[in-house]
């Protein structure tokens, strides 16, 4: 393990901002995207159910 | 052959009925690459090294807002379909349509590029590369742009969508033009730069009419 | 054993078969990406030049390849959409698109957020951050493309001749920009002379590349789930799959 205490690992030897901000951007993308999607489908299905339903 | 000296022909006598298209581009040339000066200052040190990027750029950008009349007009009248139809290939008669663009919109900018230059305090060697070296990349430049008029051909606000599409393909004509210029102001060959803008140019002329008229024929159908 | 694509291919039953691939992909890139993250934090050793802001490369490297890779991928899909006139593979390219972008977007952000603590400053013009730039042209370029289209058998042809035409063009942009930057000695800082690659960052990068290939795939499978959706609003089949949807509670 690298890491003396939970402390040093948030802190990223200084580097907390840059690193921090680069993993999370990644992983607000990759949420971000998902939900997109399911909101695109159930959006989808929800006018062609209108649709059926006329 | 015949077909296409034809299509030729009625090209160009159609851009000289319509002189102020030919006109709006070279001013358009003009005064984009007389912005750069105001909005820089006019040390002649700045402008010269400047030089060859701004009036690459210019030429690029002059050559591209008139890709959207390159097959506009046929497509309303009705004749580009009768060019799909007829029994010539239609990548042969892209390339007639694709010259006669280049020598309404590419060739006056090429002629008026050195007086440009002049203004930009370039070195007589200078002026001399960069009229060459838009002599050989300019085709490439009609050749690319006209896959992305055919593309976008009856598309709502094709005028910018054009730029979207075509500006990143010119991206090697333009490193390749401008650093021509930019070798011989350093005293150095630009033979290397010109080779490989004459490169692309011929690989453009294989392949790019090609893709314009299955553009075309996408766009048309 | 002869399988038939062709009925494989088409919406109505390629819409179950996908929904039933997504959890797979999706599981497989939720495990890989935490074996990669553990990798990357718990077990490669602090860079002894860079410090710990070297761990971006975790995302960065993986980003890149992927938004170069997505682009080959589309250019595939477009291209045998075109020649075969098959619906599905134009499709796919169509929902591949956003997701190279945004991996692309990735690259370009994570790559300055490298540069800042290293360099010292946030852009370089450098070969690799150039062409990354110029690679999210061609995406958002061919997804403007497909948006202005109207008609969707054309916009499908439009944009994979379009992919077709950046796909041949990326090596030579891809030359061009490295001449370039080779030639202008002042702003050209190597990325790639960064540090001597140890086998366990190499690992950490590849099981990380691993996740996202995954995570594309997954993603790629419901943005087409949606395209058909979307495409086939009026079927049958999709207002059967919306009344039972609705009934179950659960879009």
């Amino acid at each position: 393990m690298q890491w003396a205490s939970w402390a040093a690992f948030f802190n990223m030897g200084g580097y907390a901002f840059y690193v921090w901000f680069s993993f999370g951007l990644t992983a607000l993308c990759v949420v971000w995207e998902v939900i997109a999607l399911r909101k695109r489908n159930a959006a989808a299905l929800r006018l062609s159910k209108l649709l059926a339903q006329e | 052959m015949n077909a296409w000296l034809t299509v030729l022909k009625r090209d160009l006598l159609l851009a000289f009925r319509r002189r102020s298209d030919v006109a709006t581009t070279l001013f358009f040339f003009l005064i984009v690459s007389s912005l750069f000066p105001l909005g820089i200052g006019p040390e002649p040190a700045v402008l010269s090294s400047i030089a060859p990027g701004v009036l690459w750029v210019a030429a690029l950008l002059a050559g591209m807002i008139s890709l959207t009349r390159l097959f506009a007009a046929d497509f309303a009248d009705g004749s580009l379909e009768q060019m799909l139809l007829a029994p010539q290939s239609l990548a042969l008669l892209v390339t007639a349509k694709t010259l006669a663009h280049w020598l309404v919109c590419g060739l006056p900018v090429v002629l008026l590029a050195p007086l440009i230059g002049l203004q930009y305090a370039l070195p007589n060697n200078a002026l001399l590369v960069l009229v060459f070296s838009l002599l050989l990349g300019t085709p490439a430049l009609s050749l690319i742009g006209a896959i992305g008029a055919a593309l976008t051909l009856g598309v709502r606000g094709s005028g910018l969508l054009v730029a979207l599409l075509v500006l990143p393909l010119y991206i090697p004509v333009l490193i390749f033009g401008a650093g021509a210029v930019a070798a011989s102001q350093h005293g150095m060959s630009a033979q290397a730069h010109l080779s490989l803008l004459a490169a692309c140019s011929l690989l453009a002329l294989v392949l790019a009419p090609l893709a314009t008229a299955a553009a075309l024929r996408i766009s048309v159908e | 054993m002869n399988i038939n694509w062709f009925k494989y291919s088409s919406p109505q039953t390629f819409y179950p078969l996908a929904g039933k691939m997504i959890p797979w992909f999706a599981w497989l890139a939720a495990i890989l990406a935490i074996a990669g993250l553990y990798i990357s934090f718990a077990i490669a050793p602090t860079d002894f030049q860079q410090g710990e802001a070297y761990r971006i490369i975790f995302v960065h490297v993986p980003a890149a390849w992927m938004s170069m890779v997505i682009y080959i991928v589309m250019a595939c899909w477009a291209g045998i959409g075109l020649a075969l006139n098959a619906r599905l593979s134009a499709m796919m390219a169509q929902a591949l698109a956003p997701t190279g972008a945004v991996f692309t977007l990735i690259a370009l952000v994570t790559g300055s957020l490298w540069g800042k603590p290293m360099w010292g400053t946030w852009w370089v013009w450098d070969a690799r951050l150039t062409s990354e730039l110029i690679l999210l042209f061609l995406y958002l370029g061919f997804i403007a493309l497909q948006a202005s289209i109207d008609d969707p058998r054309k916009a499908d042809r439009a944009g994979a001749l379009l992919a077709l035409v950046g796909a041949v063009n990326v090596p030579i942009i891809y030359f061009s920009v490295k001449w370039w930057s080779t030639l202008h000695q002042g702003s050209s800082i190597n990325m790639g002379a960064a540090p001597k690659m140890a086998a366990t960052m190499l690992l950490g990068m590849l099981i990380m590349a691993l996740a996202f290939w995954m995570y594309t795939i997954a993603v790629a499978l419901m943005r087409v789930r949606c395209i058909m959706l979307e495409r086939e609003r009026s079927a049958d089949w999709v207002k059967e799959l919306s009344l039972k949807s609705a009934s179950r509670g659960k879009a």
